[in-house]
């Protein structure tokens, strides 16, 4: 479950909110917002990438705003995990509650793009099927895996209280 | 194992004897802060959904500043949602229309050192001059706190910053934070617990230190601690609160944070940024020949009573440029009937200002903005274009002795002249 296989999409430093949600669209809805992702590092990427591929950059992903709809945008494309050596702080908040996988890897360098890689966000491990080399990123805990297996905080709490009413209900 | 501030105070909440920086853990929650822009309005229907009440209504406070007053029928309709939501829940606290909710929180006695708090608001570093780890979030996690009493969080890296000797006259917190966003860039503090120390910050008032820590969010930073002493105890002695066991709330002397950086604070001169970033921060001189349309002192980080106070030194006597409009917007009803009765406000009346409702106002154009085309220095903490409502205006940050004294030139002006 918390396993995903695909594509390597590989940037470098800085990307940040204004590439991933690009403002000029922010008043329309996701779809809109994500079809631009990343178009001004990469024109091909919303069209090129395809559910269960993975992201790859470098330092402060996700840096500058704290518009959600950058997480948002990755997950609408289908994104399935982020890998970067760091990220902006309110970015990587957004993308987890959003139910995006994102882990800090420090040996990013060792994916090229369109290499197949698989991420176990449990383990950390990170398979280069292309090279095959092993990386090691930082795991996630057992609470935050759940979380995103439910499709983010909202769906989580939305499922968690209903068990409770059911649980009351049944008592 | 040593541990920073940041770290005791996450390890406090997390029920944990020790926490590593990088390590994901989950926090109860001793108070939540919401106001009425990102507050009722926007988790009452996530609530909703979720099926289920407050966690602990005595841990929440709601504040009423950024629709205040009402202008239109969608800040009335905003206004009555927040007051139903008030009504439904016997809250720990809800101020309507008393002044800005990161000078209102602390004013009423609700932070002190040791306390893990979360607020509905980017500028919630502000607590953090408490000792207190208080830290923005969206309305969208905010639900999750309100429904759960818990929140996520990943362990900070402290990062030290160290003022060696005294400010200057007229040097204040406004400018090191301009002077740290110019040094340090916007994400300089990379989510990272910011800290702050030395002498020259352990002489600040608590309104003073408040302001470096409301800026932590220009930097970057997740929140902006001072050290508790006893200025913060009588701050919340004098609130009606009783400041607990400060003591405990000390960083370890042989702690490690991630990085330090040192500053000689009499080397600091009055600081200016200019548009449209906070980044762009210079000493006063490098601006001397902007004119200027409208003077604003104003906002959680800049029209508190020790800033007005600033303001006033500096009209004292003085009357503002006749090109110029000297808007002020005290930051808490409490804060300007203490500035009435000590003379102040009537010292900032005779130079010519207007006072304007104790709100967020023009500080992000959601209640009154700037003209088009102007150019305007105000004592608020960031100036993105159109931070006060209008893309057209140019928008300099300065201190209030900055603002004041550039409200009399007509043009932007060091206060340091104008002292003597
Ligand atoms: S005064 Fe400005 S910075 Fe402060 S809370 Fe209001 S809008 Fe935000």
């Amino acid at each position: 479950m918390s396993e995903s296989f695909g594509r390597a999409f590989v940037y470098g430093d800085g990307i940040n909110t204004d590439m991933l949600a690009p403002g000029i669209y922010m008043k329309h809805p996701i779809a809109t917002i994500a079809a631009h992702c990343l178009e001004s590092v990469d024109p091909d990427f919303a069209r090129a990438v395809r559910p269960g591929d993975i992201v790859v950059a470098g330092q402060g992903f996700g840096i500058g705003s704290s518009r959600e709809q950058a997480a948002e945008a990755l997950k609408h494309l289908g994104v399935a995990a982020v890998l970067a050596r760091s990220y902006g702080g309110i970015f990587y908040r957004n993308a987890l509650n959003f139910g995006l996988p994102v882990l800090v890897c420090r040996e990013v360098d060792r994916i090229g793009a369109g290499d197949l890689i698989s991420v176990d966000a449990e383990t950390g491990l990170v398979r280069n099927k292309t090279c095959g080399a092993t990386l090691t990123a930082a795991p996630l805990p057992r609470f935050l895996l759940d979380m995103i297996a439910d499709g983010g905080l909202v769906p989580h709490l939305e499922k968690r209280f209903a068990a409770q009413r059911a649980a009351g209900a049944a008592r | 194992m040593a541990m920073t501030l940041a770290e005791k105070l996450v390890a406090r909440a997390a029920g944990r004897a020790q926490v590593v920086p990088g390590e994901i853990v989950t926090c109860a929650v001793d108070l939540a802060m919401i106001h009425d822009s990102g507050g009722p309005r926007r988790v009452a229907p996530i609530l909703k959904r979720f099926g289920v009440g407050l966690w602990d209504p005595g841990k929440v406070v709601l504040i009423s500043d950024h629709y205040v007053p009402a202008s239109d029928d969608e800040t009335r309709r905003i206004g009555a949602v927040t007051r139903e939501f008030a009504a439904a829940n016997k809250l720990a606290g809800f101020y309507d229309g008393e002044g800005i909710c990161h000078v209102v929180l602390p004013e009423r006695g609700h932070l002190k050192p040791g306390m893990f708090v979360v607020g509905g608001d980017s500028h919630s570093p502000t607590g953090g001059a408490f000792g207190a780890y208080m830290f923005g979030i969206g309305a969208t996690e905010m639900a999750g706190v309100l429904a759960t009493g818990e929140i996520w969080l990943t362990v900070p890296e402290t990062i030290e910053i160290e003022w060696r000797g005294r400010f200057g006259d007229a040097v204040v917190a406004k400018d090191v934070m301009l002077f740290l966003c110019g040094q340090l860039g916007m994400e300089g503090g990379r989510t990272q617990a910011v800290h702050f120390r030395g002498p020259a910050i352990g002489a600040l008032p608590m309104q003073e230190r408040m302001t470096l820590a409301n800026m932590t969010a220009e930097i970057g930073g997740q929140t902006g601690l001072c050290d508790p002493d006893e200025t913060t105890a009588a701050f919340i002695r004098a609130a009606g609160a009783e400041p607990g066991d400060i003591a405990r709330w000390q960083s370890d002397a042989d702690a490690k944070p991630a990085e330090r950086h040192q500053f000689d604070a009499a080397t600091l001169t009055p600081q200016v940024a200019a548009p449209h970033s906070p980044a762009n921060a210079a000493p006063v001189a490098d601006h001397g020949t902007v004119k200027i349309d409208v003077a604003h002192i104003g906002a959680c980080t800049g029209a508190k009573l020790v800033d007005l106070r600033m303001a006033a030194k500096v009209l004292k006597g003085r009357k503002v440029d006749a090109g110029v409009s000297l808007l002020v917007a005290p930051a808490s009803r409490r804060d300007q009937d203490a500035a009435a009765a000590d003379g102040t406000l009537q010292i900032l009346i005779d130079a010519g200002a207007t006072l304007l409702p104790n709100a967020c106002g023009m500080c992000a154009g959601y209640n009154g903005t700037l003209a088009e085309n102007v150019t305007c220095i105000s004592s608020i903490a960031r100036n993105f274009k159109g931070r006060m409502g209008t893309t057209s205006a140019n928008i300099y940050l300065g201190s209030p002795y900055t603002v004041a004294a550039s409200a009399v030139r007509g043009r932007i002006a060091d206060p340091r002249d104008m002292l003597s």
